[in-house]
């Protein structure tokens, strides 16, 4: 499983346009720039294609932080 | 398969159905992120416009307009989900209607989003093998009519059309390789589950349902589990454009424009900018259609030449993917 660190930086090239860094592990992800449920579909494509995992919108409404999602997906990974 | 794709035409119902009116009907999703998919207008067909009249629609204006001799239509392909009878064939009455000659073969061919692509493989193969000089294929849409009223996102995202498509023998190959694929244990994920064969209606069948979004749905309606197509697309579109431009042994940087099924903008965008294509080389076409399943790759190439993007000459690769779930993608040069 990559580092938070890692995953971050997935996630920031995957949503395009956001700088580099600006995703931070205590980052609120409804609070990234411009974000929408429509991101939440990339993000839950993130999940599948780069680490097998499953994630449902019902996952994310209980996540706040960029950390939750990542530990959701290290524990699915595990 | 000596074939080649010589002009299309495409038709509309009357009644337009625009983001105010949406908006109107929905004014908690001004603002929202709904707007992302593209969409500004959509036609929607009335009671009295069925599928297959908007496709001889499209045909009429297709043989007027480019003078065509009708006796040199040697097969229709009707493609759509409606079809006005459970017998006889709808091509067979739309060549009545075309008064086309007897020579003329028909047939109906069922699929959605994917199926363009299809057609233009078994039109190249009738041309090929059973030597027709001319094949019209017919693709159309009315699937507003099994949109819940209460299913925000569908009825923002769904148009309703048709489009003609006069596919004509040529000296060379003009269309191909082709790539296909199914995937039909995932057939629940775009579904009008009652009213036919399995599950005839019953009273149960208009039980309503919500999703977590607020959109309504039920067994006799259109039910997509958008989350899921999204995963599918994204997860199959930039392999099958691999698997095509290897079997053409070309690069994308070979590839003049590529026309996507036009399921949503913010979709297709993703799958380009995920798959490194620029955008002048990627057409968009759904801000006034809407997504209209199996016309929106032909009305996108008829918009295309009419904006001067796509030109004689041009290689095109021509990408389908949707209900069944399916797949199908080729590479035509104009």
């Amino acid at each position: 499983m990559d580092t938070i660190e890692i995953f971050g930086a997935k996630l920031e090239q995957e949503l395009d346009g956001i700088p580099p860094g600006s995703i931070q592990p205590t980052t609120n992800y409804r609070e990234i720039p411009d974000w929408s449920s429509m991101h939440a579909l990339i993000l839950i494509a993130l999940a599948e294609t780069e680490y097998n995992v499953a994630l449902t919108g019902e996952d994310l409404r209980k996540c706040n932080t960029v950390q939750d999602i990542y530990d959701v997906i290290k524990s699915r990974k595990s | 398969m000596p074939a080649r794709i010589a002009s299309t035409r495409y038709a509309l119902p009357k009644t337009a159905y625009t983001n105010a009116d949406f908006f109107a009907e929905f004014p908690e999703l001004k603002g929202s992120s709904i707007e992302k998919a593209g969409v500004k207008r959509r036609q929607i067909a009335q009671k009295d416009e069925i599928s297959s009249d908007l496709a001889l629609a499209a045909a009429i204006q297709l043989l007027d307009e480019e003078n065509i001799d009708r006796s040199e239509i040697d097969f229709i392909l009707y493609n759509s989900a409606d079809l006005d009878y459970y017998t006889p064939a709808t091509s067979c009455v739309i060549q009545g209607k075309l008064d086309l000659g007897a020579q003329c073969g028909t047939m109906d061919i069922v699929n959605g989003c994917s199926s363009y692509v299809y057609c233009l493989g078994i039109a190249s193969g009738i041309i090929d093998t059973m030597g027709a000089r001319n094949v019209l294929l017919l693709n159309s849409s009315t699937l507003t009519r099994f949109i819940h009223p209460k299913d925000k996102a569908n009825r923002f995202l769904f148009g309703d059309a048709a489009a003609a498509t006069l596919i004509t023998r040529s000296e060379e190959s003009m269309i191909g390789p082709y790539v296909y694929g199914t995937d039909g244990k995932s057939y629940e994920k775009i579904i009008i589950r009652d009213g036919f064969a399995r599950f005839p209606l019953t009273e149960s069948s208009t039980t309503d349902r919500a999703d977590g979004y607020g959109n309504v749905t039920n067994d006799a309606s259109f039910d997509m589990d958008g989350t899921a197509i999204f995963l599918f697309s994204n997860r199959t579109v930039p392999p099958m454009i691999e698997d095509l431009l290897s079997k053409a042994k070309l690069t994308k940087e070979d590839i003049d424009l590529f026309i996507f099924h036009q399921p949503n903008v913010f979709l297709n965008e993703h799958l380009r900018k995920k798959m490194g294509i620029a955008p002048e080389r990627f057409f968009h076409c759904m801000e006034n259609f809407g997504n209209t399943v199996q016309s929106t790759i032909p009305i996108a190439i008829r918009e295309a030449q009419l904006a001067g993007k796509l030109k004689p000459g041009m290689r095109v690769l021509l990408a389908g993917f949707g209900t069944g779930l399916s797949w199908s993608g080729t590479i035509a040069r104009f």
